[in-house]
């Protein structure tokens, strides 16, 4: 036990020391989730595994919002659950501060979920019907008693219902009293009270009207800046995470395809899925929507049971050839680009990494 | 050129509207947020909001089903536990001399085979079944809860073991069961009756626990408990129980009235509760021999029974509509 003890204080004391704006704060590395498949009633056999996420490295940087995006059961959920520890990962690491959080467990997985909170995507499922909105922030308080002292905690709901823009004096409601856009505000605060450095919103805006989305992002960014978070950002809706993001990832079959600053990626995208999933955004301008290169892709997206061989897009790529198909493209620079001044010089998945503007194509 | 441009007008058309929409709900949601102090519903700040439970209870208030069977079983608590208040006799006074004679002045509902008072009987019958009733019923909930819902929360191997015991028990007819076990028990109290229906009864509630400990369980909510750092028991206890005890309620409430018909029809075959008892299981079953003659001795705890029985399962109902969100 006193083994034990010495790591937890170790493990403390790591996580006090405070990381200075654009330095890695969070660093995944090969992160691997494999839902096992099992036969049998009584005796269960595994007779296959779902590879949600297959694979995943990427650092976040003190201060950043990193956005991940990628089509529905792509791994990005997965990846926000295996970063909050809520699922354990089957392999691979997440450094926090250089400390690898995915083993631990009991006080200092406690103390790590001080820093790192989460933001959920339904804010009609995240939030206790049967808790008013006090005691759904303030539970915080009672997980984490050191935060605040006992007189100061419902001062310090009404302070973060405030910060996050809601009335105080809501103090007492019940979730069901509130509007989507109302309910992830206190999703929000929740995730706000412990005063974390980084927030990982797993689609925090899908399940809210376009009307609504606009003011949770905003509220967002303006909390970015007041508290120096960082944000790990995972959404489906392409021009939502350009807007938030200072950097973008692109996943595809639970592996990253393509990752850069938004720049890079919208502007300069060099992997034909993420060519492909750009092309497809909506766009307002008709005149501009009859100019653009629309890539529509064949097939459908293969099971994680069994992905493709060597790239896992190879299936429905246009540029696919038998190399792709015997050896799986790593996450690079690519060589053509290396060494060159371009934005189209950044980490890309594919063999045949070349640009193509789809957005202003024409 | 017309033909091109028309489409494009009417693109062009379509976007104003939505933008427009767009930004009259952003202002009102605005408006709401800012400006009513009152809030999204437009009730006071000072006004209680009501929770889920007052609001299934606002429900039952209207609900004449509930009030009908509410007022029934508000009568047979109070009866059982003073039973003297509508009945002077004592039930185990009887004069075979009388025996089943039929209505008479002071004694409405006649006599039966050994020359009791149907009326007393029937009125302390009550305290049987209704003590068997609820004494099953809580065993069997608690019971079946505790095992259910760990085994929902906890899953695994403990799961997989406990769902294989349930279906074991789920095999045994009831009647077959009470009718081996309970003959062995020579003992003229309720509790082999109350401990044979908790074990036979228990897997009932115990599949259903676990059922809705998984559905709650997968709520974001469980989740972000779960990342905020709370420890088992307080997802247990204050996320998980709170969401998932109302499948229980109606389904034990619904048993209870089950639980009262199988301890009469324990009693009839024999094996359940033995004079000197006053129950109504054992009146229906002694009166049963002579139903020809004087039907009066059978009808009379009959009905008693059958009344009691639609009361529970009633309220099961009601409860059951009330705690429906779907419903609302």
């Amino acid at each position: 036990m006193a083994d034990l003890s010495t790591n937890d204080e170790a493990v403390a004391a790591a996580l006090d020391t405070p990381v200075r704006r654009g330095e890695p704060i969070l660093q995944v590395r090969n992160l691997k989730k494999h839902f096992p498949l099992t036969q049998g009633i009584l005796f269960k056999k595994q007779v296959g595994a779902v590879k949600a996420v297959d694979g995943v490295s990427f650092d976040l940087y003190q201060g950043e919002t990193l956005g991940i995006v990628g089509e529905s059961g792509c791994g990005k959920s997965t990846v926000a659950k295996l970063l909050m520890n809520l699922e354990r990962a089957t392999a691979g690491e997440v450094f926090y501060k250089g400390q690898d959080i995915t083993k631990l467990s009991g006080r200092a997985l406690k103390a790590v979920r001080r820093n790192i909170q989460m933001v959920f995507q339904d804010p009609y499922t995240s939030l206790n019907p049967r808790m008013t909105v006090g005691d759904i922030i303030g539970e915080t308080f009672d997980i984490h008693p050191e935060v605040a002292p006992k007189g100061e905690r419902r001062r310090k709901v009404q302070d973060l219902l405030d910060v996050v823009g809601l009335n105080p004096e809501y103090i007492n409601r019940y979730p069901h009293q509130f509007s989507g856009g109302q309910r992830q505000r206190i999703g929000i605060a929740r995730g706000l009270a412990l005063n974390p450095e980084i927030i990982i919103c797993d689609e925090p805006v899908s399940a809210l009207d376009v009307s609504v989305q606009a003011q949770v992002i905003n509220l967002m960014e303006k909390l970015q800046d007041e508290f120096n978070l960082s944000y790990v950002f995972i959404a489906h809706d392409l021009s939502i995470v350009r807007h938030i993001s200072d950097r973008v990832g692109v996943m595809y079959l639970g592996k990253l395809a393509e990752i850069g600053t938004d720049e890079e990626i919208y502007e300069h995208p060099t992997h034909p899925y993420t060519q492909a999933l750009l092309s497809a955004v909506p766009v307002p301008d008709p005149q501009a929507r009859a100019d653009r290169d629309r890539i529509i892709l064949t097939g459908d997206v293969p099971s994680p049971a069994n992905p493709p061989s060597g790239c896992r897009f190879r299936t429905r790529c246009w540029k696919a050839q038998d190399k792709c198909a015997t050896e799986q493209p790593v996450l690079a620079v690519p060589e053509r680009f290396r060494g060159q001044k371009t934005l189209a010089a950044h980490e890309s998945a594919c063999h045949f990494a070349e640009e193509r503007d789809v957005v202003h194509a024409g | 050129m017309p033909e091109p441009i028309e489409p494009y007008e009417e693109g062009r058309a379509i976007a104003a509207t939505g933008g427009g929409g767009a930004t009259d709900l952003a202002m009102a949601e605005a408006e709401t947020l800012e400006k009513t102090p009152g809030g999204p519903k437009g009730t006071g700040p000072d006004k209680k909001p009501r929770s889920l439970w007052s609001d299934a209870w606002h429900d039952l208030r209207r609900n004449p089903v509930f009030i009908v069977s509410g007022l029934i079983i508000l009568f047979l608590v109070v009866i059982s536990i003073w039973p003297s208040l509508i009945a002077s006799g004592d039930p185990l006074d009887c004069d075979l001399a009388k025996a089943q004679e039929g209505s008479q002045p002071g004694h409405p509902f006649g006599f039966n085979g050994q020359g009791c008072d149907v009326y007393t009987r029937t009125v302390y019958g009550a305290r049987t079944s209704v003590t068997v009733g609820v004494l099953a019923t809580l065993g069997v909930a608690l019971l079946g809860s505790v095992l259910g819902g760990l085994a929902g929360f906890f899953g695994g191997a403990w799961d997989g073991v406990l769902s294989r015991i349930t279906d074991v028990f789920f095999a045994i007819p009831v009647v077959l069961g009470g009718l081996v076990l309970l003959s062995v028990v020579t003992s003229s109290t309720v509790w082999p009756v109350i401990g044979f229906m908790v074990l036979l009864g228990w897997p009932q509630i115990s599949r259903i626990a676990r059922g809705s400990v998984i559905t709650a369980k997968q709520n974001d909510y469980v989740q972000a408990a779960r990342a905020l750092g709370a420890s088992n028991s307080r997802m247990l206890l204050r996320h998980i129980t709170p969401n998932a005890v109302a499948p229980v309620i109606v389904v034990a409430t619904i048993a209870l009235g089950t639980y009262i018909a199988l301890e009469a029809t324990l009693s009839y075959l024999g094996v359940g509760l033995k004079p000197p008892t006053v129950s109504w299981g054992i009146d229906i079953s002694s009166a049963s021999q002579y139903v020809r003659n004087a039907p009066h001795m059978l009808l009379w705890p009959a009905g008693a029974l059958a009344i009691t029985v639609l009361a529970f399962i009633m309220l099961g109902d009601a409860v059951r509509d009330a705690l429906d969100p779907k419903l609302r």
